[in-house]
């Protein structure tokens, strides 16, 4: 069961709530003794803690946040990574598994290629990922998918659940980054684009309840036509 | 105020012409919207917050907000060559002040968020559907922000107030001829835009300001509702 | 994003089988929609959108001197601006190629089809013509730009009004009109670019297709299946057997346009 939240659009600047009983969560901000939206989106109150879930924004890089990034350029001691963000990331040599020769770098990750990482820190001077991790690395082939960083727990859902769903309804394996790039690989290109076809579903509708139930029906309405 | 006193197009002295917004109308943008007086159609794109570049316009301490306002040459019966002018370097600054009051980019330091402003028809009042085209579109891209702003121009024509100035009346001639003053404020009032060309006394700018106060709420609650109705919730 | 190589695989393998990811045949457009008076201040104007791109094409019209070598004909100026506002690809500053190149094919395309009978536009020879700006703007892109510009500069030409023009004082009296319009010719000659990706060609790409397209080809032609205007894009090489399909396809490509457009044609 999905849990059942009240949840309006609110507007930068609206008052979600008055008096000293609330806590101001994320997206908002007290303001004497109310509670305003700083940002466009979802408002939401559980247990007196008011927030906004956006759903628009560019992606805010997170320490342990597994990305989908394209590598931009390749450096003596690294790969530079764009990772759709507002900055770009840095993958050192020697967060690379195994031995890396120097002047083979091409031959690991090339320029255009697109790489599975974890974000190792984030600081003043930059973005630092990792590849030393099972299931990071480059991705060899398959569909890149991008959809806003803000729809990535929608596209997860609870406990995986909506994930999971999207697997076995496509036949694929797919990897969610969270800043937003999906990737999607599939025995077939057909399976592919429906995966492709069940996230830009879920993505239009991602601020409904019952999605799960929803989904279900169009993979059996798109397998349904296909065939 | 003479009550019989009779505008270009009939409205009354504190008419607003027909409002519209709409956002998401550039699907490419992190955010943008349309709004429109009228005859006067302003479209507005958002990209960013993004590193900036040149590397020697970061600013180390904050963000950046950088709008470019531009007319579309066919958006006026003069052609307009392409290009930057004075007029649009100078509306894009204000533009840039009257915005920035509500924006909270204190911690995108080093970043800018680019403000894309075009006029696709213009029939006077450009710079004021463009602020409020820019503020809905920075809303929709989700840029924390702590309240929306809202601009509308208030007119002197000979000696008569009136809301929101249309071409036929940026040329009045009559009398005391035209004064234009555009103005934009918060929801909660507060000033953040405010130019005047012609001539008036300071009792007469206290009035102006007074109208204003109502007319950009009537502006703001348009804003409101294109935001509002993008998106729509399914319980 | 420029599309991932991964991606661009893909869309290569699937065009082998003649499939594409949004289910066209490769031959086919996406929905072209038309709706014109963009502005009321330009003598015509026209919004086209294919699927997510869009374009406005506004036609301003001023009065000037002939060039020298055409002293009893009007002239042509087609300029582009790929705005900023439409793609985080396109920066601001002077126009770079790419917009140049857009304003260049549209332009050849109405010259050379003499989509506009220039003769007509003549106030006094040697001394006097009108001048027809076709200005475009870019408002969305996602691919085949060129296309949907080349389709608004028809339409806006088709349905702009000439202003009036006083004799004594050799000024146009802007936002009034008689009954004139633009004189424009019954043959169309629509304006179509066909792509070529690995062994595949095909027309109106997406902007994932466009990233991957090795070699273009823009064509200008009428319906009735003559060309006036060509051009060859992108620094992919193409076959005579290939040059063969892409005429063919682009003949039936323009049918298929000015059937979309043609109730602005009547």
């Amino acid at each position: 069961m999905e849990e059942k939240t009240k949840r309006t659009v609110v507007i930068p600047g609206e008052v979600l709530a008055k008096g000293e009983d609330y806590l101001p969560g994320e997206g908002t901000e007290k303001i004497g003794k109310e509670i305003i939206a700083i940002k466009y989106g979802l408002s939401e109150e559980a247990n007196k803690l008011v927030k906004v879930i956006p759903l628009s924004g560019v992606y805010q890089p997170r320490k342990g946040n597994i990305i989908i990034g394209k590598v931009e350029n390749i450096t003596f001691y690294g790969w530079a990574i764009d990772i759709d963000s507002a900055e770009g990331a840095f993958l050192p040599l020697q967060e690379i598994p195994g031995y890396v020769d120097k002047d083979g770098l091409r031959e690991i990750f090339d320029i255009g290629e697109m790489v599975v990482a974890k974000i190792l820190d984030v600081n003043g001077r930059g973005i630092d990922l990792t590849t030393k991790s099972r299931g990071l690395g480059r991705i060899d082939e398959g569909l890149i998918v991008k959809v806003n960083s803000s729809k990535v727990p929608r596209i997860i859902g609870k406990e995986g659940s909506m994930i999971s769903l999207i697997k076995e309804g496509s036949g694929c394996e797919v990897t969610v980054g969270q800043n937003g790039l999906i990737w999607i690989k599939g025995d077939k290109v057909e399976d592919e684009l429906l995966a492709k076809g069940a996230i830009n579903f879920i993505t239009e509708k991602s601020f409904s309840s019952g999605l799960t139930g929803e989904v279900e029906e169009w993979f059996k309405k798109e397998k349904g036509g296909n065939k | 105020m003479a009550k019989d006193f009779k505008r270009p197009d009939g409205r009354g002295v504190e008419d607003i012409r027909p409002m519209k917004a709409e956002v998401g109308v550039v699907p490419n943008a992190d955010g943008s919207a349309m709004f429109s007086f009228g005859n006067t159609i302003a479209i507005a794109a958002v990209y960013g917050p993004k590193k900036m570049h040149p590397q020697h316009q970061q600013d180390p301490k904050k963000g950046t907000l950088r709008c470019n306002y531009n007319m579309i040459s066919f958006s006026v019966t003069d052609r307009i060559r392409p290009g930057p002018s004075r007029r649009s370097t100078e509306i894009s600054k204000i533009t840039e002040w009257a915005l920035e009051p509500v924006l909270m980019i204190k911690n995108y330091q080093n970043m800018v968020i680019d403000v894309h402003i075009n006029i696709i028809q213009a029939d006077a009042s450009t710079r004021c559907a463009g602020i409020n085209a820019a503020a809905l579109a920075l809303a929709h891209a989700g840029i924390p922000m702590r309240d929306i702003v809202s601009s509308v121009s208030i007119g002197k024509l000979d000696k008569q107030l009136v809301v929101d100035v249309d071409k036929d009346e940026e040329d009045w001639e009559e009398g005391e001829g035209a004064t234009d003053i555009p103005i934009t404020m918060t929801s909660s009032e507060r000033l953040t835009h405010i130019q005047l060309d012609g001539k008036i006394s300071n009792d007469e700018l206290k009035q102006v300001l007074e109208l204003a106060k109502k007319a950009t709420k009537k502006v703001y609650e348009v804003q409101k509702k294109a935001l509002k109705e993008s998106l729509e919730v399914k319980e | 994003m420029e599309t991932p190589n991964s991606t661009g695989d893909r869309i290569a393998q699937y065009l082998k089988d003649g499939k594409r990811f949004d289910g066209r045949k490769p031959g086919e457009f996406r929905e072209i929609f038309v709706e014109t008076g963009v502005s009321k201040k330009a003598e015509g104007s026209a919004r086209v959108r294919i699927g997510k791109t869009e374009v406005i094409v506004g036609v301003k019209m001023d009065v000037g001197a002939p060039y020298p070598d055409s002293p009893n004909k009007g002239n042509l100026m087609v300029t582009s601006e790929l705005l900023p506002l439409s793609s985080s690809r396109f920066e601001s500053g002077p126009p770079k190629f790419p917009a140049i190149e857009l304003g260049r094919l549209v332009d050849r395309g109405i010259r050379e089809g003499k989509f506009v009978d220039f003769k007509k536009l003549c106030i006094k020879e040697g001394e006097k013509v009108w001048t027809v700006f076709v200005d475009i703007y870019t408002i969305n892109h996602d691919g085949n730009l060129l296309d949907a510009a080349a389709i608004g500069a028809l339409v806006a030409l088709k349905t702009a009004k000439i202003p009036k023009y006083d004799g004594e004082t050799g000024k146009v009296i802007y936002g009034e009109y008689g009954d004139e319009m633009m004189p424009v010719s019954k043959e169309i000659p629509i304006v179509t670019t066909v792509h070529r990706i690995g062994d595949s060609i095909l027309v109106d790409p997406t902007l994932e297709e466009e990233d991957i397209s090795e070699a273009r080809v823009t064509i200008g032609g009428s319906c009735e299946g003559k060309v006036f205007s060509m051009q060859k894009g992108d620094s992919g090489d193409l076959s005579i057997e290939e040059m063969h399909k892409i005429l063919e396809l682009s003949e039936n490509v323009r049918k298929e346009v000015f059937s979309k457009i043609d109730k602005f044609f009547k």
